[in-house]
């Protein structure tokens, strides 16, 4: 049995969501200054904004998309961790709180129906898997809702196989448009529930740029969903070129009746973090 | 092309806000300016927060009641509906793209900020900004 106080918890979800909202994600600040030495028009223009405001955010430490999102953490627990002195929701919660509140962050989050803002960015979005050992793992990501609202559900029927999930990210990806601020990163659930979909889809989002796919089946279906996407043509914010920089796919079982596609996408402002304690 | 000048942020509360006190008092509120679909982060040490455009096409539903009451000018980002296009065009309007996510970049080109509708709406207030060389595109003419 390994004893972890809350505490910990919380001082790291707030330092982690001072960093991600403030720094870019490197591998993406270096893949969007190459992608402007080679474009040109409007497309350089806007890029070339991005890599620019990348360097003013952290040069000024504010953040670097005022859409500083909603809190979304998984925390993976191992089983032998006893987590000590109050509960591990308030402590996720509290460390957002003060991260969104020290850091100048925007408190986006209100109620859904009264629209009445909570005035901290919490609650958070807190998923929690039990896993065996004594590790615990955080994965924070502040997300923005101009391309959370372009993610798409997509219940497929079996029939429509491999093409069906490629058509159905490609059209997800092509109906979006300018709006999630492309050039983007499609993460994608196969497999599962409804719910389970989803859940791939976001945490598919955890992988980095340079990463692959440890399923060499997943890692060729991401590399030909890449090219399509990147076929239609969308560009930095609609003015043609490289749309995607990548695909993640996770799966999962499903039933036989089933082939549920999820497709979380996520702009350029790329804010995520893995924390083991 | 780079504008310099004065600026008004309005998004999804405030739209919704203006076009109650239109349909209520019959003034449309922000007619002539230009609107900036953005809200801010609050500020730090600077005038104002980090500031980029939000997407637009939330705001398609109120472009032609504005429009036809003389609010025709907006920046924002992506697409707008076909609707919202034509009621721009038809008015002899004019919308723009800011680029999105750059909200670090668009706050060091506003000179000063100040609340000026709404301040309960927090983020989602109106703000009055002094912008200068504020980069747009136009995308609806």
């Amino acid at each position: 049995m390994r004893t972890i106080s809350v505490d910990v918890v919380k001082s790291a979800v707030k330092q982690g969501f001072l960093e991600i909202c403030v720094s870019a994600n490197r591998q993406v600040e270096l893949a969007l200054a190459d992608l402007a030495k080679e474009s040109k028009g409007l497309s350089a223009f806007a890029l070339d904004i991005m890599s620019r405001n990348f360097a003013i955010a952290k040069e000024k430490n504010v953040p670097l998309c005022q859409d500083t999102g909603m809190a979304v953490v998984f925390c993976e627990i191992g089983q032998e961790v006893y987590l000590q002195g109050g509960s591990i929701e308030e402590a996720v919660n509290q460390g957002v709180r003060e991260a969104y509140t020290e850091g100048c962050f925007r408190a986006s989050v209100l109620d859904a129906l009264e629209r009445k803002n909570t005035g901290d960015n919490t609650p958070a979005v807190i998923h929690y898997e039990i896993k065996q050992g004594d590790g615990l793992t955080l994965r924070i990501m502040a997300k923005g809702f101009g391309s959370e609202n372009m993610s798409r559900l997509f219940m497929l029927s079996p029939s429509l196989g491999e093409q069906g999930i490629i058509d159905s990210v490609v059209k997800a990806v092509s109906e979006a448009g300018a709006n999630p601020c492309p050039p983007i990163i499609v993460g994608v659930g196969i497999g599962g529930t409804m719910e389970k979909a989803a859940l791939l889809s976001k945490r598919a989002l955890f992988r980095e740029l340079d990463s692959t796919n440890q399923e060499p089946k997943l890692n060729e279906l991401e590399e030909i969903i890449c090219d399509k996407i990147n076929q239609l043509n969308i560009g930095a914010m609609g003015y043609g070129g490289k749309t995607a920089l990548k695909v993640c796919i996770e799966k999962y079982p499903t039933h036989l009746a089933g082939l549920p596609v999820a497709i979380t996408i996520q702009c350029h402002a790329v804010r995520h973090k893995v924390i083991k304690l | 092309m780079y504008l310099s000048g004065t600026i008004y942020t309005a998004r999804d509360a405030a739209s919704k806000r203006i076009l109650a006190h239109l349909q209520k008092t019959g003034e449309m509120l922000l007619a002539d300016k230009i609107i900036y679909h953005a809200g801010p982060c609050p500020k730090g040490k600077g005038v104002i927060g980090s500031i980029g455009p939000t997407t637009s096409y939330r705001m398609d539903a109120y472009a032609k009641i504005f429009a036809q009451n003389g609010q025709r000018y907006s920046i924002g980002k992506g697409k707008r509906s076909i609707e919202a296009e034509q009621a721009i065009k038809a008015y002899g309007g004019v919308h723009f793209d800011a680029i999105g996510g750059a909200g670090a970049f668009y706050m060091q080109k506003i000179q000063k900020a100040d609340i000026y509708l709404f301040p309960e709406l927090g983020a989602e207030a109106v703000w009055k900004l002094e912008v200068v060389d504020f980069p747009i595109v136009v995308s609806i003419i």
